[in-house]
């Protein structure tokens, strides 16, 4: 069996919505390059709503898969339904990741945890109440 | 047309060994242990590999046992001297930080298991320092461990000169040279014991050589058998191990010669990558090291991804990063050697052997750049970088 979905592999070799959006709404980071993964979420929010929404990744196939399905499972989202993207959702519609990668999607989550925290804050919102 | 720049890996087998091999797997199937005909062919056929093998490696055939493989090789070298030192209350260990897995991880159980195993450092290039060995070194070593040359970064360890000190202070010495037989110049003269693997070197896989000296303790690590005079139990693969001479023979001649075409290849590579990949740098020392090896770190990306890119465009290479292993750390030999944890997930190791040729690296010139530089630009570390929010290393 190889190593990675037909998913995973997909979105690795084609990126769905790499880059950075100049004044974002909001900026999400999550990971560290000691460890081997950063995950970079950049929003354009218009009325509650995630209009845009790019990523930038320093990290193994999965985690460059793992980060494109998250953006492209929140682009035209509510900010709050962004909030309730889980790891486990995004591994699912990889069709799976191998254990090892698993935090590969536990950073994605965290990623968009951040940017919207970001977004909150940017924005005078209460980031506990969106949840 | 695809590009194999791992022979670290393994080797494709070559014609040679392929051919040795069918042949005996047609002519030579008995059993080398019974003792009818069939079986005594087999028999002649592994006591004429075992003297090919023992002539190249400069020993006697009977210092030569066949195992299914490098790391069966030298865990048994090292269970052996461990087990005789424990007799004589010699339970310290010594060997190199860089040392293979097959090395590393049997001496991490037996320091778990109270033994004091004594990891040498490198230096930032790469290289064990006799000095540290010899200050290391007392009455209550049973085995000093350094392999001839490493699997990762290839540089090669100053065994001869380590070996020797060893057998004058009547310490066992293994070295695990399954990167260094079929590419240097290897002699079992100042070692005890020492590790080959046939497919590293054009053989086939599953095919290990150990040697230990004679006298030197060696005991079973499989039983059930007399074979390898009562060393090893198991029927001998013997098509298997007239492949891995006849690949050793194939591989030894003419080495100064390969070795000449595949440095001019090998250098040619790094210094085409580093001239157009800005932060990036060689691991290891340039001179002293395998002439097919070239392991670079590129910042700003992660070994994996560039891994499986370059793939996609026909090249196979292999990288020292935590997420191609199923661990989270980095290379031991990377960090060994100095590379701090984000530098280390960003490396790519390229091993080239005489198939190779000058238009492959014409291709790794060209291709290899554009991949780091499309996943650097993938990468918030190397926006970080060039926004100047995070400091260059390399």
């Amino acid at each position: 069996m190889p190593l990675y979905s037909e998913k995973v592999m997909d979105h690795f070799r084609n990126p769905r919505n790499l880059g950075s959006i100049e004044n974002a709404d909001g900026v999400g980071e999550a990971g560290n390059a000691v460890c081997g993964d950063i995950m970079k979420i950049y929003l354009k929010v218009d009325d509650g709503i995630i209009t845009d929404v790019k990523f930038e990744t320093f990290g193994c196939g999965s985690a460059i898969a793992s980060s494109s399905m998250a953006t492209e499972m929140i682009k035209g989202k509510s900010v709050k339904d962004a909030l309730k993207l889980s790891n486990k959702a995004v591994t699912e519609a990889l069709d799976g990741l191998p254990a090892h990668k698993l935090h590969c999607s536990v950073l994605a989550e965290e990623a968009v945890q951040a940017a919207v925290r970001d977004y909150c804050e940017k924005h005078g919102l209460n980031f506990e109440d969106l949840k | 047309m695809r590009i194999y720049a791992d022979c670290a890996a393994t080797t494709k087998m070559r014609h040679s060994a392929i051919e040795a091999y069918r042949e005996a797997a047609e002519t030579v199937f008995g059993n080398a242990s019974s003792l009818y005909s069939e079986g005594q062919r087999a028999a002649d056929t592994l006591f004429s590999c075992r003297k090919r093998i023992a002539n190249i490696l400069n020993c006697r055939p009977d210092e030569i046992y066949f195992t299914a493989g490098g790391s069966e090789a030298d865990n048994q070298a090292i269970a052996s001297a461990v087990r005789a030192g424990a007799g004589k209350g010699k339970r310290k260990i010594i060997a190199s930080a860089i040392e293979h897995h097959a090395v590393l991880h049997p001496l991490q159980r037996l320091r778990r298991e109270g033994y004091e195993v004594v990891f040498l450092p490198v230096s930032t290039e790469g290289i064990v320092s006799v000095d540290d060995f010899v200050r290391e070194t007392d009455d209550s070593v049973a085995l000093v461990s350094v392999m001839t040359a490493n699997n990762e970064i290839g540089t090669l360890q100053p065994v001869e000169e380590i070996g020797r000190l060893c057998r004058q202070r009547g310490v066992l010495f293994h070295t695990d040279a399954v990167q260094a037989v079929g590419h240097i110049p290897v002699s079992t003269k100042d070692c005890d014991y020492l590790a080959a693997s046939a497919h590293k070197f054009g053989g086939p896989k599953g095919t290990g050589i150990l040697f230990a000296r004679k006298g030197a303790p060696l005991f079973p690590l499989v039983e059930g058998g007399a074979q390898e005079r009562n060393k090893r139990a198991g029927t001998e693969d013997v098509p298997a191990i007239a492949a891995t001479a006849a690949a050793l023979e194939e591989a030894v001649s003419g080495m100064e010669e390969k070795n000449r075409k595949i440095l001019s290849m090998r250098e040619r590579l790094i210094d085409g990558l580093l001239s157009s990949l800005p932060h990036s740098a060689l691991n290891g020392s340039r001179e002293k090291r395998l002439a097919g090896n070239a392991n670079l770190c590129f910042e700003g990306c992660e070994g994996e991804a560039l891994i499986l890119y370059l793939d996609d465009l026909g090249i196979a290479v292999s990288s020292g990063s935590a997420c191609t292993s199923g661990s989270l750390d980095p290379s031991h030999v990377l960090l060994a050697i100095g590379r701090v944890h984000e530098i280390a997930h960003g490396s790519l190791r390229f091993s080239l052997d005489e198939h190779n040729t000058e238009e492959e690296i014409d291709r790794l010139i060209k291709v290899v750049p554009e991949v780091v530089n499309k996943v650097r630009s993938m990468s918030p570390v190397w926006r970080d970088l060039n926004a100047g929010k995070r400091k260059f290393i390399l």
